[in-house]
């Protein structure tokens, strides 16, 4: 079985991140319940003749893929897949608000063609003039995790190279019924953090997170991506099981892991969940958290993924990510752990290359 | 058909999302398609979808619409021949 290195990676967000040095001065906290992606020069990366039907989730995907390519050295890979959550919600939107105002008349292809999920994985396919297999997934706050499976698997039997990712985009209409739902904090401004809210909802955001995976270390390598679990319920006494259980089959124990990244959004309702990592099993850990920079969204464990591949990579720990504070005795193995309202929980585990 | 021109430029930016254009870049006998403004099969849709829900017009023929799509002049034309 092949190993799996993150050879490159694209990252559009809520943060600077397609222009930055490193990590440690990039981050920024978001202070707003709704955030939408600092915009890239999309002109940089897109022709225009393609750029004006594509809605911001296409160009940041395509964007992100772009960077994630370019630094492994790529132009071809063997497999492009996806995972979103809502799909391009802006179009969808766009297509069904002209279908009731028109009174189901006067449809316009435009929207339709790029509502669909695949449209993602589509676009970045044409840019390249790539044939290889191409699948996006659709499984809430799990989708890039189960693309992430497909492409580990794709890497372990054989194939060269599989370019992966995650995009959800934010769009109005939908953001509206988040706020209905409660989903979304009612706070104006979280000018301290999501962690000291203790009210429900989350930061609701957007982003478009790349991959290139290889089954060959290079130069610009930021780790080995080793295994990805989804659970899709779970209860909060079963999950530290759950996580000991996953570790094992890697042939690890708590102790052995440095790093843990948690997917805490600061909804006081599902606190919960991350609380019994972060007091017991994994207290003498040192504990990250990235949603304060990111936002939540279907996706958001992407730019999880990013962020800890790259502090793998710089052994260097932003102070703005720290739940904690522990002696750091080298970033060695790195667990992820996300879940969104007590559902699709994952693991993802990275390892220093 | 100033006024129709112009109505129409608008509309062609709008619903074409030709962002990084203005009624000033489109000539009325720039041609629409191919070397002109560079629009495509979809975009003619969305020409023949302007046409029936803004000016009631419906193509019959569609073999007629590489003439009617010519230009912003022919499309001004057409409407001023059709409209009711």
């Amino acid at each position: 079985m092949k190993t799996c290195y993150i050879n490159g990676m694209g990252c559009v967000s809520a943060q600077e991140s397609t222009n930055f040095e490193t990590l440690l001065d990039l981050f920024k906290e978001l202070k707003e319940p709704v955030v939408k992606v600092h915009k890239p020069t999309y002109k940089a990366y897109i022709k225009p003749a393609m750029i004006r039907r594509m809605a911001s989730g296409v160009k940041n995907s395509v964007v992100a893929a772009n960077i994630a390519l370019k630094e492994a050295d790529l132009s071809n890979p063997d497999a492009i897949i996806t995972g979103t959550g809502m799909g391009c919600l802006i179009d969808s939107e766009k297509f069904l608000k002209k279908l009731i105002e028109n009174k189901e008349a006067f449809l316009t292809p435009t929207s339709f063609i790029q509502s669909t999920h695949n449209t993602v994985g589509g676009q970045i396919a044409l840019a390249l003039k790539c044939n290889a297999y191409n699948m996006t997934y659709v499984h809430n706050a799990t989708s890039f995790e189960i693309a992430l499976i497909d492409a580990l698997l794709m890497i372990q039997e054989g194939e060269e190279s599989v370019l992966v990712g995650g995009v959800d985009e934010l769009g109005d209409y939908t953001t509206e019924l988040y706020r209905l739902l409660g989903q979304i904090k009612e706070e104006k401004s979280l000018s301290n953090g999501i962690l000291k809210s203790n009210s429900i909802g989350t930061v609701f955001s957007e982003g478009a997170s790349f991959f290139a995976l290889g089954n060959k270390k290079s130069k610009n390598s930021y780790a080995k991506l080793i295994d990805v679990q989804i659970i899709d319920t779970c209860t909060q006494e079963e999950i530290a099981k759950k996580a000991t259980s996953f570790l094992a089959t890697n042939n690890l124990t708590v102790a052995e892991i440095d790093v843990v990244v948690l997917g805490i959004n600061g909804d006081k309702d599902f606190q919960d969940f991350y609380s019994g990592f972060q007091q017991t099993l994994f207290k003498n850990t040192q504990q990250l958290y990235y949603k304060h920079l990111s936002g939540e969204y279907n996706t958001a464990s992407a730019f999880g993924l990013w962020m800890a591949a790259n502090i793998c990579k710089t052994k260097s720990i932003p102070a703005v990510t720290k739940l904690n504070n522990k002696p750091e005795n080298g970033i060695k193995k790195v667990l992820l752990y996300n879940q969104f309202r007590g559902e699709n929980h994952s693991f993802t585990l990275i390892e220093s290359c | 058909m100033e006024n129709l021109k112009i109505e129409l430029k608008e509309k062609i930016i709008e619903n074409l999302n030709l962002e990084d254009l203005s009624i000033d870049d489109i000539q009325d006998d720039d041609t629409l398609f191919g070397d002109g403004l560079g629009l495509d099969s979809i975009d003619a849709l969305e020409l023949i979808v302007i046409l029936d829900k803004d000016y009631g017009i419906k193509i019959s023929d569609p073999k007629k619409g590489k003439t009617i799509f010519e230009s912003i002049n022919s499309m001004a034309q057409f409407i001023m021949d059709n409209r009711n």
